[in-house]
């Protein structure tokens, strides 16, 4: 176990300098036409894989330590990226193609002044805090409403996908002012800086990575305390977590808001790197890709999703140009193969080499002791 | 203070589900560091008390005292597991992902909100407490293992050790010797034994041989259609014409 958690945060240790150090630089200083130069283009396709793998994260949170499958994750998401978009919006000034102070599509929906809730979001300290505030206040009150009721397994799931579906039906809407189908686009400045500029998406991008390093540490600490313990017990047994003095409601909800903000911080790196946002980003197929990507990787783990989010999109990004119609099925014959074939994702794939090599190994062991009772499954 | 104070007290208890009369006025006392052996055939109630006694039921009538003070009749389930009423039940439930000390670890009696389980240590004498546990349990040697991987009457002994780590008074064992080898029975009767006196325990049982192990020098109650038939040593029970009757003789004619 102890070799085994060493040998993980190796391994991130090491993508950590990979992604955070060297991939920046090289795109900052290397010259454009050496081998080492890491184009603009790379750069902000993996700040959208880092940011993936922040959402990745908070399905496994719930899916593989609580086991509370959410299939309302691409709602906390997107909506953490609605937050920052709105202060994006604002911050176009007079640049827009109406040459107004108010964004694009209040002027095309015929305002003359800014709606009083989106004042505030001139301030990035106010939209930064709404970022959290507002995805976190939903899963508060949702989750409250669910586990007071006791609701779980697939109606948990189903519950959450009515909610991710129910909102972006909402946010579809133009009079909810929020940019109706279109959403948000055309970002220009954020915190002073260009957002179309290489020098900005650098930044973001070690922001973002940043901020899965900060997210995957977080969750670290907090599945090895007692916290984690029960957390996983009410996975494995939750009626039995009851008979132990503890409320599991209240267990599952602090989860549920902790990997709703998680989602959210994702969603906020990802709009201002993607340069868009719509409601076609919290739909209910978004938050399975999430769980595709986790099942992938590996859950239960937190290496795993992070994992699974990157290997996946990349996956995704080559087959959408080279076999766009393939895709989809490549993606579903993936998740069937792990499914059937490696239930604990791509990160037990060591192990289980390790384990069968051990049994080729077995006649010639003088000690006849090839699997120790408790060594762990995965 | 004349009276002599029992640890638990029912009195003139009544349930019925749908018509059919679990417990038709049960009365039942038991003494502090007593331990009772409850016997009687199926559908006697057995089950039914101990819900009664849990909070998992509420009487119909009658009442069900803890200590003289608490109406157990008009609490939840947490709020009576909060007094220290711990309960076994028949087939064994223990975190089958969490090791041996972990599982012990999540008993051990204390806060249990959120906040206070992130910035849980746990101290020398909650360790201790583990220990003394493990090597009363019988299961030092397997601290680290899952329990899932556990045999069945460890898994048992984890699950009484994980009663005595929550400090209960009062241990509601629901036949322990189910489906145990005749050695395990036999060292789950010793376990129960060597916890009398220290707490107070309730065995419901149907295995015999294991109930006059248990039970040698002490009372044992028949239930009978969710009443007492009679009470006593257990040899005086076993001999009884009306016990041989609706339970041993019942059995035999089998």
């Amino acid at each position: 176990m102890n070799t085994k958690s060493r040998t993980e945060i190796l391994a991130a240790a090491a993508l950590a300098l990979v992604l955070l150090v060297f991939m920046p630089a090289l795109n900052a200083w290397a010259p454009e036409n050496s081998f080492f130069y890491v184009s603009n283009f790379t750069i902000n396709v993996w700040g959208k894989y880092l940011a993936y793998g922040i959402l990745a994260i908070s399905v496994d949170l719930l899916w593989g330590y609580t086991g509370l499958l959410s299939l309302g994750q691409a709602l906390f998401f997107s909506l953490g990226g609605y937050m920052i978009g709105m202060h994006l919006m604002l911050m176009i000034g007079k640049l827009g193609q109406y040459k107004s102070d108010l964004p694009d599509f209040l002027v095309f929906l015929g305002h003359w002044f800014l709606p009083a809730f989106w004042r505030p979001f001139a301030s990035f300290a106010f939209a930064a805090l709404m970022v959290f505030l507002i995805p976190m206040l939903l899963a508060k009150v949702f989750g409250y409403l669910a586990f007071r009721s006791r609701i779980k397994g697939v109606y948990f799931s189903i519950l959450t996908q009515a909610l991710t579906y129910g909102a972006s039906l909402m946010f579809f809407r133009n009079d909810m002012l929020m940019g109706g189908n279109n959403g948000f686009t055309d970002f220009k400045f954020l915190l002073g800086g260009d957002v179309r500029s290489a020098a900005t998406q650098r930044v973001l991008y070690i922001c973002t990575g940043i901020a899965l390093l900060a997210v995957y540490f977080g969750c670290r600490w907090l599945t090895r305390t007692k916290f984690g313990l029960v957390q996983r017990a009410i996975r494995d047994s939750e009626t039995r977590v009851l008979f132990s003095g503890y409320s599991a409601a209240n267990y599952k909800l602090f989860v549920f808001v902790v990997a709703a903000g998680i989602a959210a911080l994702g969603g906020a790196l990802y709009v201002p790197q993607v340069g868009i946002i719509n409601p076609s980003e919290m739909t209910p197929d978004k938050s399975l890709e999430a769980v595709v990507w986790v099942a992938v990787g590996g859950r239960g783990t937190l290496f795993g999703p992070i994992l699974g989010a990157i290997l996946v999109n990349a996956l995704k990004s080559w087959a959408t140009q080279a076999i766009p119609d393939m895709w989809l099925i490549l993606l579903g014959s993936l998740f069937l193969v792990v499914v059937l074939f490696l239930p604990q994702g791509i990160i037990s794939i060591p192990s289980k080499v390790k384990g069968l090599l051990n049994r080729r190994k077995k006649p010639s062991d003088p000690e006849g002791r090839v699997l120790r009772p408790n060594a762990p499954l995965s | 203070m004349s009276q002599k104070l029992f640890q638990l007290t029912a009195e003139g208890v009544n349930k019925s589900f749908d018509g059919f009369h679990a417990i038709r006025d049960l009365n039942f006392h038991l003494e502090a560091g007593e331990l009772r052996t409850v016997i009687g055939p199926n559908g006697a109630g057995k089950t039914t008390f101990l819900d009664l006694i849990t909070g998992r039921t509420q009487p119909d009538s009658g009442k069900i005292e803890f200590e003289g003070v608490h109406d157990l009749g008009a609490m939840s389930e947490h709020e009576i597991y909060r007094l220290g009423i711990g309960r076994k039940f028949q087939t064994p439930t223990v975190y089958t992902d969490h090791t041996v000390a972990e599982n012990l670890l999540l008993s051990l009696a204390g806060n249990r909100g959120v906040f206070a389980s992130l910035f849980f240590r746990l101290d020398s004498t909650q360790r201790d407490k583990i220990d003394e546990i493990l090597t009363r349990i019988n299961l030092s040697s397997h601290r680290n293992r899952k329990a899932g991987t556990l045999a069945h009457g460890q898994k048992q002994w984890l699950e009484i050790g994980m009663l005595l780590a929550q400090d209960a008074k009062l241990l509601l064992v629901d036949e322990p010797a189910a489906g145990m080898t005749d050695e395990e029975t036999v060292r789950t009767g010793e376990l129960l034994l060597s916890l009398a006196g220290k707490h107070t325990i309730i065995v419901i049982e149907h295995d015999m041989l294991f109930v006059r192990q248990i039970s040698t020098g002490r009372k044992v109650t028949v239930l009978h259609q969710g009443a007492v038939l009679c009470e006593g040593p257990v040899d005086s029970v076993q001999s009884n014409p009306k016990v041989i009757e609706v339970y041993l003789g019942r059995k035999h004619s089998r």
